[in-house]
């Protein structure tokens, strides 16, 4: 069994070479299920560039952060009870009398909010350093795809403990698909399984929530992680590590992912945690933020709250959606305002993948996005009046403008020449 | 480069710095933390109830206060009287001999005995269970709406409130805290161009006595809502205390983390 690198070079750095063959029982296992093989090549054997920042724990972050979503879905789900009259008493019951229910309730919600935290972070970075360049333009589908299922994964979560914003929230998102001509109405109706949302869409989206979207998701997850190893990662510099290979084949740049980058996403993951716990034990609704108030009122038809608004990680595109006079241009807008991040690595025509080489035209615009995207995330949150909609519109603008221009500003822009080899400066 | 990875640094603190910004403007807008912009000679909007759900014994004088004067009429369906007793310290026996109403058991939930169809034809609406009221509209919220009742002849209760209008409760505690009057002054503002004339509250005005003295009310209705607060989440208090010590672990190992993370990468060079 010859050891490939990333290069697809046999690889002879520490941790990379071909070990004898084993006896006894990893013997007996190794023959029958290529386990060393697999190690060998996906951590030991693979080389990832030696200068990741900071932002490149995102990535591992995201797998660590399903992981809890799983885990604690499958508790919660051992208690909820689905349907119409049971659901908000049965998350109650979780918060109250199941042993330790409160703490996996929380951590689920909270892992919810984290979880989109996590992704934008990740999306960032990949947005500073070039990352959805080629020969990454798949790895950037599929990430995207991961983000649109998680999209679903979450509304459809949100709207379980069926509490009034959950109900008020899926009668506003479902109801978007009514704009569309023709098939709107009937559409919707097919969607709620019913003439508004009702016990049906409950149970529906239940369905959705536990079975079919985390298979999605896993899927997407493990397409996207092929993809990364088939192209290797980017880097702060944008530099492919593969082009400056060693006398032994491997890239010059790279080291073995394990044990170097598992150790220190180790690290990472401490920190993350941290954070996560001061959260879920000290300020589990993050005032309103992560659980909010109308959610502890049980699902009233009959009574809207005061206004109706997403989960903060939905809002940015909710402002879009009400910067619009027209019911279903601005759904057509909010569509297209998470579409076209699939069309970034088309639409960027620089000669350099990262932002440290870039010059200022493309720096300008992307501090712009980053300000628009969480400006439009507040306004999404406020009600949709006076200066808040002018401004709504404002960031709308900006935001279609870092996408659609970029085509233009990024050959305009003034870059600095790239060095043969990634900048690292060992510790 | 050295200044590289600072750049990175400075770049996910500042964005960091950005979210918490966002984060506590929007906690500032929390059920109860922001209400309407203060109006002249009303301060009642801002009126806070800086209750404490760790002391016990406000609580369980909370729990005193709800099961003589709120039970007749809302129930907690999600609390267990058990639990109650559990959480608060109260001895079973006085638990049975106080608080329980006579015939349930301690492992029932805490429920009215008034008739929800019987409440909805009295009063137009049944009486809201209180199991998460604290959570639903804030601790800010009770407190206001217990302390701004008045009398209101137009109303079939007699009674009116200042933080929910038309409320379809009455004054159930004017035994206590005695009867209030409202007084209303004629203010006269520009709303596009337009002059209106409408009626603020000024001041309340108290007409007969009740059993308590103001400050004596004042503690009543601090004690309620923190019991109510206890009821809309019983964990919160150990939920604190446990994350105190899983957050030092993370610390720990987090410390632990790095230093085999700087160890291992002193081979990289």
């Amino acid at each position: 069994m010859a050891v490939k690198s990333a290069s697809g070079a046999p690889a002879t750095l520490p941790g990379g070479e071909a070990p004898a063959a084993r006896n006894g029982f990893w013997g007996w296992i190794n023959k029958r299920l290529p386990v060393d093989e697999f190690i060998r090549e996906q951590l030991t054997g693979y080389f990832a560039p030696k200068n990741f920042n900071i932002w490149y724990f995102f990535g591992s972050l995201a797998l660590v952060v399903l992981v809890l979503q799983l885990v604690t879905g499958i508790f919660l789900t051992m208690f909820y009870k689905v349907g119409e009259a049971s659901s908000f008493d049965s998350v109650e019951y979780i918060m109250r009398e199941v042993n330790y229910g409160w703490l996996i309730r929380y951590l689920h919600s909270t892992g919810a909010s984290a979880f989109f935290i996590v992704v934008y972070l990740h999306m960032f970075r990949a947005f500073l350093y070039g990352s959805y360049r080629k020969p990454r333009e798949l790895l950037w589908l599929f990430g995207m795809a991961v983000y649109l299922a998680l999209m679903a994964e979450a509304f459809m979560g949100y709207v379980l403990p069926w509490g009034n914003m959950s109900f008020w929230g899926a009668q506003v998102i479902v109801n978007l698909f009514g704009t569309i001509p023709g098939i709107g109405p009937g559409l919707v109706e097919w969607i709620r399984g019913d003439y508004g949302i009702a016990d049906a869409t409950l149970n529906r989206f239940f369905s959705l929530h536990v079975a079919a979207l985390p298979l999605g998701l896993l899927l997407l997850v493990a397409l996207h992680l092929v993809a990364l190893r088939r192209s290797g990662s980017n880097n702060p510099d944008g530099i492919e590590i593969k082009e400056k290979l060693g006398p032994d084949g491997t890239p010059l740049d790279g080291i073995p992912f394990h044990p170097y980058y598992t150790v220190k996403d180790v690290f990472g993951i401490g920190l993350f945690l941290v954070i996560l716990a001061i959260i879920v034990f000290f300020v589990p609704t993050l005032g309103g933020l992560f659980l909010e108030a109308p959610n502890f009122e049980p699902a009233n038809p009959l009574s809207t709250p005061e206004h109706i608004a997403p989960v903060w990680y939905f809002t940015p595109f909710y402002a879009i959606l009400r910067a619009v006079p027209d019911q279903r241009m601005g759904a057509l807008l909010m569509l297209l305002a998470v579409v076209s991040f699939l069309f970034m690595p088309w639409l960027d025509r620089s000669p350099v993948k990262s932002m440290r080489y870039r010059g200022w035209l493309s720096r300008t615009a992307l501090a712009l996005f980053a300000v628009s995207f969480v400006a439009l995330g507040y306004l999404g949150l406020q009600p949709a009046d006076g200066v808040y909609v002018v401004l709504a519109r404002i960031f709308t603008v900006i935001y279609f403008a870092y996408f659609w221009l970029m085509p233009i500003y990024t050959k305009l822009d003034p870059v600095k020449p790239v060095p043969e080899r990634v900048v690292y400066r060992a510790h | 480069m050295r200044t590289e990875r600072m750049r990175a640094w400075l770049g996910a603190a500042l964005l960091a710095l950005a979210g918490c910004a966002a984060g506590s403007a929007l906690a500032a807008e929390a059920p109860g933390a922001a209400e309407e912009a203060p109006k002249a000679g009303s301060g009642w909007q801002h009126w806070r109830a800086d209750t404490d759900v760790t002391n016990l014994a406000s609580v369980q004088r909370g729990a005193r206060n709800f099961t003589s004067y709120c039970l007749g009429c809302h129930s907690l369906k999600y609390e267990r009287w058990s639990r109650l007793g559990t959480d608060l310290a109260i001895p079973d026996s006085l638990l049975q001999k106080e608080l329980l109403p006579p015939g349930d058991k301690p492992t029932q939930y805490i429920l009215t005995s008034m008739p929800a169809a019987d409440a909805e034809a009295w009063f137009g609406k049944a009486p809201p269970d209180l199991s998460l009221m604290a959570r639903a509209r804030g601790r800010d919220y009770l407190y206001q709406f217990l302390k701004t009742f008045y009398l209101d002849p137009t109303r079939p209760t007699g009674a009116n409130n200042l933080r929910l209008p038309a409320t379809s409760m009455p004054a159930v505690l004017s035994e206590l805290e005695g009867v209030k009057r409202a007084v209303f002054k004629d203010v006269t503002r520009s709303v596009g161009g337009q002059l209106l004339h409408e009626q603020e509250f000024d001041h309340f005005e108290q007409v007969a006595p009740g059993r308590l003295s103001a400050a004596e009310y004042d503690g009543f209705v601090r004690d309620t809502v923190n019991f109510l607060d206890y009821v809309g989440e019983p964990t919160q208090a150990a939920r604190r205390s446990l994350g105190l010590w899983v957050v030092l672990f993370l610390l720990v190992f987090t410390w632990l983390a790095w230093l085999m993370k700087r160890e291992y990468w002193k081979d990289v060079h």
